[in-house]
């Protein structure tokens, strides 16, 4: 069954009708761990805010579980559980006073569906009598995962839950997820880092409000039609700099350690001489993985 | 052999009450170097930035900074540095122009230096048609790539860097970095934090807090080897899953 | 039922582990009247002044003529009995009245001494002290002119007499004012930040989000700055009546019921800024100009009304606090009932009723 379905949604904004989500469709399944990757801009809150009825489209239609986001506005509230960019949780309240708040606004108790947020409760629960404001951005995070539970929603929106959040912290945030989605709950994510993209069962490439590409991590990075080129060499710098000014390269970019690169026409060989012929030295060339990141730059171009 | 070190830093400490939020940290970067700063949430970046701009004064320790002191010459150390934030770089309210003329201005330019700079910075980028848009009208990309020039609009011997690429997409990442490549290239020291770890790669030399400490400093390369790790985001992952501290 | 109370529980925890916040909502009022206490002045001009004059000799004419000249005070005059004069104070035009005696210049030409009686309303009590120093001194000046002709000066005594707050109490005039001034603050400042607040920190996003009724979530708000300023309200009272000592006059009752009424009218307006702004900042600029300004320029607490040009005179009137500073010292002073102002009592109802239903009809179940 399909748990979120959207239809040309648009959404614009002031005088002069700036289009922030330009006719995006997709669906979710139920149970999926689906996520919305772009940069920030591309329209991603204010789908996110559409979805959970807080803002209204100027266009196309949506449903949450089988709800209408504009008609049945009231049924969704009570059905999903949010969790909006920003740290929001109520900073002078203790973690267990922002739980306990959030679950009776929702009409339930924290006893009542304990067993959801047990996993992720227990960690923060030592600091239960500490105010929000004082916590670490992990612990906060955490915190706001559980209040957004607390209902049991049937379907779950996360905003870009790992913004600012340190590569740890982003691992252990992930690994909740993974078992939440153990739960049946539809969780939706969107993210501006391309290397969270894999964790998702499927992903909506997002740029400037359009969708440039929805599919499985898999067989989105599958899809990719060149082949691609991984190149290192000790002067980053120059590297870079030589591929660009290449006659064969379609397209060249830092990655990591390496430059990624696709040619037209890839003969290795011949690529290696010319590197070291402009002069640059520890010249490394192989097949590169292709990565979301590799698509969307792609997408892009 | 010249002394190239641009900064240099030795058992800088700062303490508040009991917490000691920056623990001795001992290191050097030397002139166009590409030092990228690491280190989980509340490790501690943020408060040695703020030393090592001359905006905190250190507890304990020593550190110059292009030559200056930063308990005493904290004056000289500000005209000699750039800082560029995620968070706060650019007025939104007032146009590309204004704010390239005002922190020229601030940084004591004169109005020949101003209107020949602004020309440039403006050709550069290609943003001649926004030259008189509201910053706030811009897309994120350009906002960061505006503010780092305009970081180095005053040609500082080091420019800071605070989360400089969050949320910008992976395409206008990479001019970000072409351009810090550039600066590089040009003798500027560039000093920056980020939690894009293939970003750690494209320094020159990495370091890593854990609670308040500097537990590694190397190249990128030496680090994955000594770790044994495939990528910087392994290392990482490794040194800070033992940390204590939150922010 | 059970969600409005975890909310308004909430919110309580909020008033209460916000110490600075706290500290300036119940240390405001003590501040306040101190200060307003020690530091008033204000100017009085073209006062209406009521002269009896049973004399109707050289000498008092003479004086009149002074009195009329000076710049401060309009004359009128009528021969009224005692009674009659203080029934003209009540019907508030008259700030003073000046008396002079059946035989007042015989006293002087034959006892070199008389007296004027100069009587004010002092629950306006700045008011009335100047209007009494200017007289004493106009009637000083005669009194010395008239000396230098003279072997026995003559000596003139004004006989001054207080009305309705004869030791001259200060806090008579301004506890009113303080009310007013304190109610607002709390009331519209800080029910509109604590609103707006929750727009900027995002947790109204969630809220919007949630099944709770948003109307709801504005009342829930509500309610505790309600039962704060009640609270301040009698610490304002305690305040006045065992420090300054300075007992209510009227029904504490009806005190209590129309100042409820008037936190009411102030929590309206705080909902309404809240609805239409976005930041903290901005709501706290828009209190303190377009709600605390008003308050202290038109309420009469501190600028008298009647000293205003006309067009000032009529904005004063959609002032709410002017009726409610109105109300307050009737009850509190002169020790009024309903059935004397109802006609205030009337308006601010009508206020409330206005204000409540704009923000409620403005208020949004979405964002933007």
């Amino acid at each position: 069954m399909e748990a979120v379905v959207v239809k040309n949604l648009v959404k614009t904004y002031g005088k002069e009708q700036t289009v922030a989500v330009d006719n995006v469709s997709f669906s979710v399944e139920q149970g999926e761990l689906f996520g919305l990757i772009g940069p920030d801009g591309a329209g991603k809150t204010s789908i996110f805010r559409m979805l959970t009825t807080s803002l209204l489209p100027d266009g196309g239609s949506a449903s949450v579980d089988g709800h209408d986001i504009v008609q049945d506005f009231r049924r969704i509230r009570s059905s999903v559980g949010y969790m909006p960019g920003k740290f929001s949780l109520y900073q002078d309240l203790t973690i267990e006073e922002n739980l306990h708040f959030f679950a009776t606004v929702f009409g339930t108790t924290i006893e009542e569906n304990y067993h959801l947020i047990k996993d992720i409760y227990v960690q923060i629960e030592p600091f239960k009598n500490r105010r929000a404001g004082k916590l670490s951005g992990g612990m906060k995070q955490k915190l706001a995962l559980c209040c957004a539970l607390i209902h049991k929603p049937t379907t779950l929106f996360l905003d870009e839950p790992t913004t600012g959040v340190d590569p740890v912290s982003r691992k252990e945030f992930w690994e909740m997820l993974r078992r939440l989605k153990e739960q049946r709950i539809t969780i939706l994510v969107s993210t501006p880092y391309m290397d969270e993209a894999s964790l998702c069962d499927r992903i909506a490439l997002i740029q400037g409000g359009k969708i440039l590409s929805i599919d499985t991590p898999q067989n989105i990075v599958n899809a990719y039609p060149d082949k691609l080129l991984a190149i290192k060499a000790n002067e980053m710098y120059k590297l870079l700099k030589v591929l660009e000014s290449h006659p064969g390269v379609i397209n060249s970019y830092a990655f990591g350690e390496y430059a990624h690169a696709t040619f037209h026409d890839t003969d290795t060989h011949a690529l290696q001489a010319y590197l070291r012929g402009h002069g640059l030295t520890g010249v490394e060339v192989k097949g590169a993985e292709v990565t979301i990141e590799d698509t969307f730059i792609k997408l892009l171009h | 052999m010249q002394d190239d070190r641009v900064i240099v830093c030795e058992k800088l400490t700062k303490r508040f009450g009991d917490f000691i939020a920056t623990n001795e940290i001992t290191f050097d970067v030397h002139k166009g170097e590409i030092f990228g700063f690491l280190g989980a949430n509340g490790a501690g970046k943020t408060t040695a930035m703020r030393m090592l701009c001359g905006l905190s004064s250190p507890s304990s320790g020593k550190a110059t900074i292009a030559g200056y002191d930063v308990y005493t010459q904290t004056e000289q150390i500000k005209k000699n540095i750039g800082y560029m934030s995620q968070k706060f770089s650019l007025y939104e309210n007032l146009t590309v122009r204004e704010n390239i003329e005002f922190f020229g201005g601030i940084y004591g330019l004169s109005d020949e230096q101003i209107r020949t700079k602004t020309a440039q910075l403006l050709q550069r980028l290609g943003m001649q048609n926004e030259a008189n848009k509201l910053v706030a009208s811009l897309p994120l990309g350009w906002k960061q790539k505006l503010s780092f020039s305009v970081a180095v609009l005053h040609e500082p011997k080091i420019v800071f860097l605070d989360e400089p690429t969050g949320g910008v997409d992976p395409v206008t990442r990479r001019q970000f970095w072409d351009m810090i490549y550039e600066a590089a290239d040009s003798g500027i020291t560039v000093f920056v934090t980020t939690h894009y770890m293939d970003e750690a790669e494209y320094c020159h030399r990495i370091s890593i807090m854990v609670d308040g400490k500097m537990e590694v400093l190397d190249t990128p390369t030496n680090l994955k080897n000594s770790f044994h790790a495939r990528s910087m985001d392994e290392v990482f992952y490794q040194l800070a899953r033992g940390a204590k501290r939150g922010d | 039922m059970k969600q409005f109370l975890a909310f308004v529980r909430k919110e309580f925890y909020h008033v209460l582990r916000d110490r600075r916040t706290l500290l300036i909502l119940f240390g405001m009022p003590i501040a306040q009247i101190l200060i307003f206490g020690f530091a008033l002045t204000n100017e009085v001009k073209d006062s209406e002044i009521l002269v009896v004059d049973y004399a109707k000799d050289n000498a008092s004419q003479e004086l009149l003529t002074r009195i009329g000249a000076s710049r401060y005070f309009n004359i009128r005059q009528a021969a009224l009995s005692h009674k009659e004069i203080l029934g003209t104070f009540q019907k508030g035009k008259i700030k003073a009245v000046v008396v002079f005696p059946v035989n007042f210049n015989e006293d002087l030409l034959h006892h070199n001494k008389a007296q004027v009686q100069i009587i004010t309303d002092a629950s306006d009590v700045n008011t009335a002290n100047m209007i009494t120093n200017y007289l004493s001194s106009i009637i000083m000046d005669y009194q010395n002119q008239v000396n230098q002709n003279l072997e026995i000066p003559y000596r003139i005594t004004p006989e001054v007499r207080m009305l309705y707050n004869p030791q001259l109490k200060g806090a008579h005039g301004f506890v009113p004012g303080v009310m007013a001034l304190v109610l607002l603050l709390v009331s519209v400042m800080m029910t509109a930040i604590s609103i707006v607040r929750e727009k900027e920190t995002g947790t109204m996003e969630i809220l919007l989000v949630s099944p709770f009724k948003p109307v709801l979530v504005i009342f829930a708000k509500a309610f505790p700055y309600l039962a704060l300023s009640l609270v301040n309200v009698t610490a304002i009272l305690l305040l006045s009546v065992f420090v300054l000592d300075l007992p209510v006059k009227g029904s504490v009752a009806l005190l209590f019921a129309e100042s409820t009424l008037f936190i009411i009218t102030c929590l309206a307006l705080g909902i309404f800024i809240s609805i239409e702004t976005d930041s903290q900042q901005i709501a706290m600029l828009i209190s303190l100009m377009g709600m605390l300004l008003p308050t202290m320029m038109f309420s009469g607490f501190l600028f008298p009304i009647e000293n205003m040009p006309l067009p000032l005179q009529i904005i004063s009137n959609i002032v709410p606090s002017k009726w409610f500073y109105i109300i307050v010292k009737s009850i509190m002073i002169k020790g009024l009932g309903i059935s004397a102002l109802w006609k205030e009592t009337l308006i601010l109802l009508g206020m409330t009723v206005f204000l409540l239903l704009v923000s409620l009809k403005s208020f949004k179940i979405r964002l933007q």
